[in-house]
């Protein structure tokens, strides 16, 4: 018999309880389960950053971490960035004038380690921000757009006007 | 109708909103009631004969609907999978079973298949699946292949060539004997892979009551995959359809048809529910097509001045244990060669080898970036020995716009005489060389090495045969609520299609690109279809639409003009409406001209008809037309690459300080997309010649099974790529575009491996490899004397 435990977690706000066995994945439960499938599954061994997920505001690789591991913890996911189902965030904004997206598979791992990153550090420089985009692997781009995105979310972040599809 | 507006403008992509929001809908999104799901068997062995497989143990295990062997394969798919394209050359044609029969030809090939009902519970079964296998003598590297007493890659051949042939122009042997000088190159370049972020998959569903198969599946070519499985079950056509949905990138690797997907067919088919299976990074690492493999041997004949009189010499690629490709990626490799240069006399001998490792096919560039490389390094080789700029080498033997369209002298895989369209080389090379400061580096270079640091820089030039035939066809369709709508083959996997076709065909009705919604990758929605690869989309699909709109665009008119009693003439549309552009005299006499006009609603509704009444004279039901728009040949885009680094000559790594791009893909569709494209294409090429490779025991076990041992470029590897645009358009397809999807790839690994050779010419030291690593950079210095022979070049 698969051995089971239930888990209550907000994603988003919004509260879950589930029963799960101790063996699923965060990432997992969050597609399969919630079916929150914006959070994506790239590489399962926690090195290309797709499945990256806020936990307690913390980036955490959901591949590498167990759902019952989240038991009593807030999450924040991809879906979750959007201020309603209008609009984009001004981050989200920023890929899409800057063309930080190409396929979009990496995207919602590389919105979730900035959005970390710049709550914190909206002054980032462009070397900071490719060190902290380094965790995250994109083919498509040559992260090109996905940097002059992060600075332009980081200039309105700070107040100031945007700049967009100019580099740094 | 001219194009203007939209086409050209960098405008935002109708993808993005959906994609940023995570609300994609990417294959393993995808979940139908009741579906099951399947993890494959894969051999451990490189080569090994299957003398018995027992599956008890997985059938009885918990959640498991079914196992399947070979043996449990309906009748029509236990043969081979057919080639793409054979070749009279091929004189052993591989190709593998959609399960192994009786032998397994390299690590990671199908074996048998768990379906449980869930991917968890399958793996669980699929450890419990027993085979017997004895292992049998392989061979991983091609040139150890070749040799005559190497173990067979495959048990039942005959040798380990799988195909030989020549490609030649001109009189080799007269140039070479009448040479002034005569110099040799050895260059060799390892596989990588694709590596999209989105791994493989498949979901099928089979509908007993229809007796219909609907696969969803990240594929490159749905109409490829529907002609296999058409094919294999001995259906008629609309029996099989195939829907690409979001994917996550492709760059080649996507297009092919894979074992998995036909198993997961029969087993969707055999147990009466859907079935999905997503590749994992393990699998992807063992299961998914790599490329570019492959040892040159070449020689290149100049004159006193350096002029080129002939190129020659042997390519030996590495097919893999397959050939699913034929002889194509060698064959494009040898033809890329000549390049943008004059070269009189060529002649390659191909010899394609199979080897105990994934079956080669074409990742972003196919075979181009090998033979870009070949060239370059060539050039650097001639400058070097005669002491002359490698720039000046270059110039002087390049083709002159004057001279298109020019006639390289050699054989396309089609049968043609490989003809460039148009293109300025010497402009493109003139200004990137300007724009990354050619003329002051020696000086930089100098004063750096008084430092004791080591500048390199490398130029690269390319040719790039894109918008490969035979066609990608488009139906255009004007909606009864009034929107556009565009239906393509081929699918998209991040090349911004919805963007730019919108862009294209927009104009055609002087909408905005909002009220376009162009659906890709549906066989369900138009006949005939060939896929996304080399480069072609903007060419065959965007033709298509360009074709198809102007046709819908006249039925508009015409029939607007009916119904408003009006020429045609008279008539423009614009923001969704046609109306009256310029007041005629025959308007002028209607009167009442304000609000005079039609929705292109109204007229959408009109164009159906009504029953028992007939159509209005001329016209034909609905508005819509299919184009297919067929070149004759390729368009040559083309580019100079420019690439600064510094090199610690300690650690042996490399830094990218600049790199400049001037490329030419003609007409320009989107600048934002293509300076994209190009920039994401560089990423790849750095990876390909600083980081990436995968590397094989020499019996051919895998090595690099993950992204800790098998490195990709990441965010603080590459630089900011300047792209600069040089358009000139082609006369071979009526909106004058090129292909802009690989070339930063094909030129890119060159530029950046001449720029190493060129930062270490202090220790003399060639680089004829790629990847080049930190670790062999150290080797060859150490090799050629140690950092200690820096010292005469200090000061």
């Amino acid at each position: 018999m698969p051995d089971m435990r239930r888990i209550s977690v907000r994603v988003n706000g919004k509260d879950y309880d589930r029963e799960v066995e101790t063996r699923l994945t965060l990432v997992d439960f969050l597609r399969h389960e919630l079916r929150l499938t914006g959070t994506h599954v790239g590489c399962e061994h926690g090195v290309c950053g797709a499945c990256t997920v806020l936990v307690d505001g913390i980036s955490v690789r959901s591949c590498l971490m167990l759902a019952v591991q989240a038991n009593g913890k807030s999450l924040e996911t991809v879906e979750g960035l959007a201020p309603d189902a209008r609009s984009l965030n001004p981050l989200q904004t920023a890929f899409w004038e800057n063309h930080g997206l190409q396929c979009g598979f990496c995207t919602p791992g590389v919105l979730m380690t900035l959005t970390e990153h710049l709550r914190a550090h909206p002054d980032s420089t462009e070397a900071e921000i490719r060190d902290v985009l380094s965790g995250n692997i994109c083919r498509c781009t040559g992260y090109e757009g996905i940097v002059a995105a992060a600075l332009q979310a980081a200039r309105l972040m700070r107040g100031e006007a945007a700049q967009p599809r100019g580099h740094a | 109708m001219t194009v203007a507006k939209a086409f050209g403008a960098s405008v935002r992509r109708k993808e993005d909103p959906t994609l940023l929001r995570g609300a994609g809908r990417y294959v393993d999104d995808i979940h139908l009631p009741g579906m099951l799901e399947a993890a494959f068997v894969r051999s451990p062995h490189p080569h090994a004969r299957i003398n018995g497989i027992d599956v008890s143990a997985a059938r009885a295990a918990p959640g498991v609907h079914a196992v399947l062997t070979y043996a449990d394969l309906p009748d029509g798919m236990r043969e081979p999978l057919e080639m793409l394209q054979p070749n009279p050359s091929i004189q052993q044609p591989f190709m593998p079973h959609i399960l192994a029969k009786d032998e397994v030809l390299y690590t990671g090939e199908t074996v048998a298949v768990v379906v449980a009902d869930s991917r968890y519970r399958a793996e669980d079964a699929a450890a419990l699946v027993v085979v017997d296998y004895e292992p049998l003598p392989a061979v991983a590297d091609c040139l150890k292949a070749i040799e005559p007493d190497a173990p067979l890659t495959h048990a039942d051949g005959t040798s380990n060539i799988a195909a030989r042939m020549t490609l030649q122009a001109g009189d080799s042997d007269a140039a070479f004997l009448g040479a002034a000088d005569i110099y040799k190159r050895r260059l060799s370049l390892h596989r990588g892979g694709a590596f999209f972020m989105e791994c493989r998959g498949v979901v099928a569903d089979w509908n007993e009551v229809l007796q219909t198969l609907t696969v969803h599946v990240a594929t490159q070519a749905p109409h490829r995959l529907q002609r296999a499985l058409l094919g294999l079950l001995g259906f008629r056509d609309n029996q099989v359809r195939v829907v690409a949905p979001d994917i996550g990138g492709g760059f080649g690797p996507k297009g092919p048809v894979y074992s998995e997907y036909i198993a997961v067919c029969a087993a969707a088919m055999q147990l009466g529910r859907p079935v999905k299976w997503i590749e994992d990074r393990r699998e992807n690492f063992v299961a998914t097509n790599q490329e570019r493999d492959q040892s040159w041997d070449m020689e290149i004949a100049v004159d006193a001045q350096a002029r080129i009189l002939g190129v020659r010499g042997r390519l030996v690629h590495d097919a893999g244990a397959y050939i699913p490709w034929g002889v194509v990626l060698p064959w494009i490799s040898a033809a890329t060669v000549p390049g943008p240069y004059v070269v009189p006399s060529y002649k390659i001998d191909i010899v394609v080898a199979l080897t105990n490792k994934i079956a080669t096919t074409p990742v972003r560039g196919a075979g181009r970036p090998q033979g870009v490389l070949v060239m370059e390094r060539l050039m650097d080789l001639v400058a070097r020995e005669r002491g002359l700029d490698p720039a000046e080498v270059r110039l002087r033997n390049m083709i002159r716009p004057e001279q298109m369209p020019y006639k390289v002298g050699i054989t396309f895989r089609d049968g043609r005489p490989v003809t460039y369209d148009s293109g300025d080389y010497p402009a493109c090379q003139r200004r990137a060389l300007e724009i990354a400061g050619y003329g002051d580096f020696p000086e930089r270079q100098a004063q750096a090495r008084r430092n004791g640091r080591y500048l390199g820089l490398g130029i690269s030039n390319a040719v790039e045969a894109t918008g490969l035939g035979p066609y990608e066809g488009a139906t255009v369709r004007v909606l009864t609520n009034g929107k556009i709508a565009v239906y393509l083959g081929a699918s998209t996997q991040g090349q911004s299609h919805k963007t730019t076709l919108a862009q294209i065909a927009a104009d055609h009705f002087g909408v905005d690109i909002a009220d376009v919604e162009v659906t890709t990758g549906d066989t369900g929605m138009i006949s005939q279809g060939m896929g996304t690869f080399g480069a072609r989309i903007a060419v065959t699909g965007g033709n298509s639409v360009h074709m198809a709109a102007g046709e819908v665009a006249g039925k508009i008119k015409a029939l607007a003009a009916q119904m408003l009693d009006l020429p045609e003439s008279d008539l423009v549309l614009r923001g969704g409406r046609v109306e009256v552009a310029g007041l005629s005299s025959e308007a002028s006499a209607k009167g009442n001209i304000s609000g005079l006009g039609k929705s292109l609603r109204e007229i959408a509704v009109k164009s159906i008809g009504q029953t028992g009444f007939a159509m209005p004279a001329g016209s034909t039901p609905g508005l819509e037309s299919t184009a297919y728009f067929m070149p004759e040949q390729s368009a040559y885009s083309n580019g100079t690459h420019v690439a600064e680094v510094e090199v610690d000559v300690e650690t042996g790594q490399v830094e990218l300080r600049r790199y400049v791009v001037v490329h030419d893909c003609g007409r320009v569709i989107n600048p934002m997309v293509v300076e994209g494209q190009i920039v994401g294409g560089v990423a790849h090429a750095i990876g390909n010649a600083l980081f990436e490779q995968l590397v094989y025991s020499d019996d051919g076990q895998p090595l690099t099974t993950n992204f800790g041992e098998y490195m990709l470029p990441l965010a603080d590897d590459v630089p900011h790529i300047e792209v600069h645009h040089h358009e000139t358009p082609t006369p071979l397809n009526p909106l004058g575009v090129k292909g802009a999807g690989e070339g930063g790839t094909i030129a890119g690994i060159a530029a950046v491996i001449g720029a190493v050779e060129n930062a270490l010419l202090p220790f003399g030291v060639r680089i004829d490899e790629a990847p080049i690593t930190p670790q062999r950079i150290v080797a060859l210095i150490k090799a050629a004397g140690g950092p200690a022979a820096r010292a005469g070049y200090g000061g």
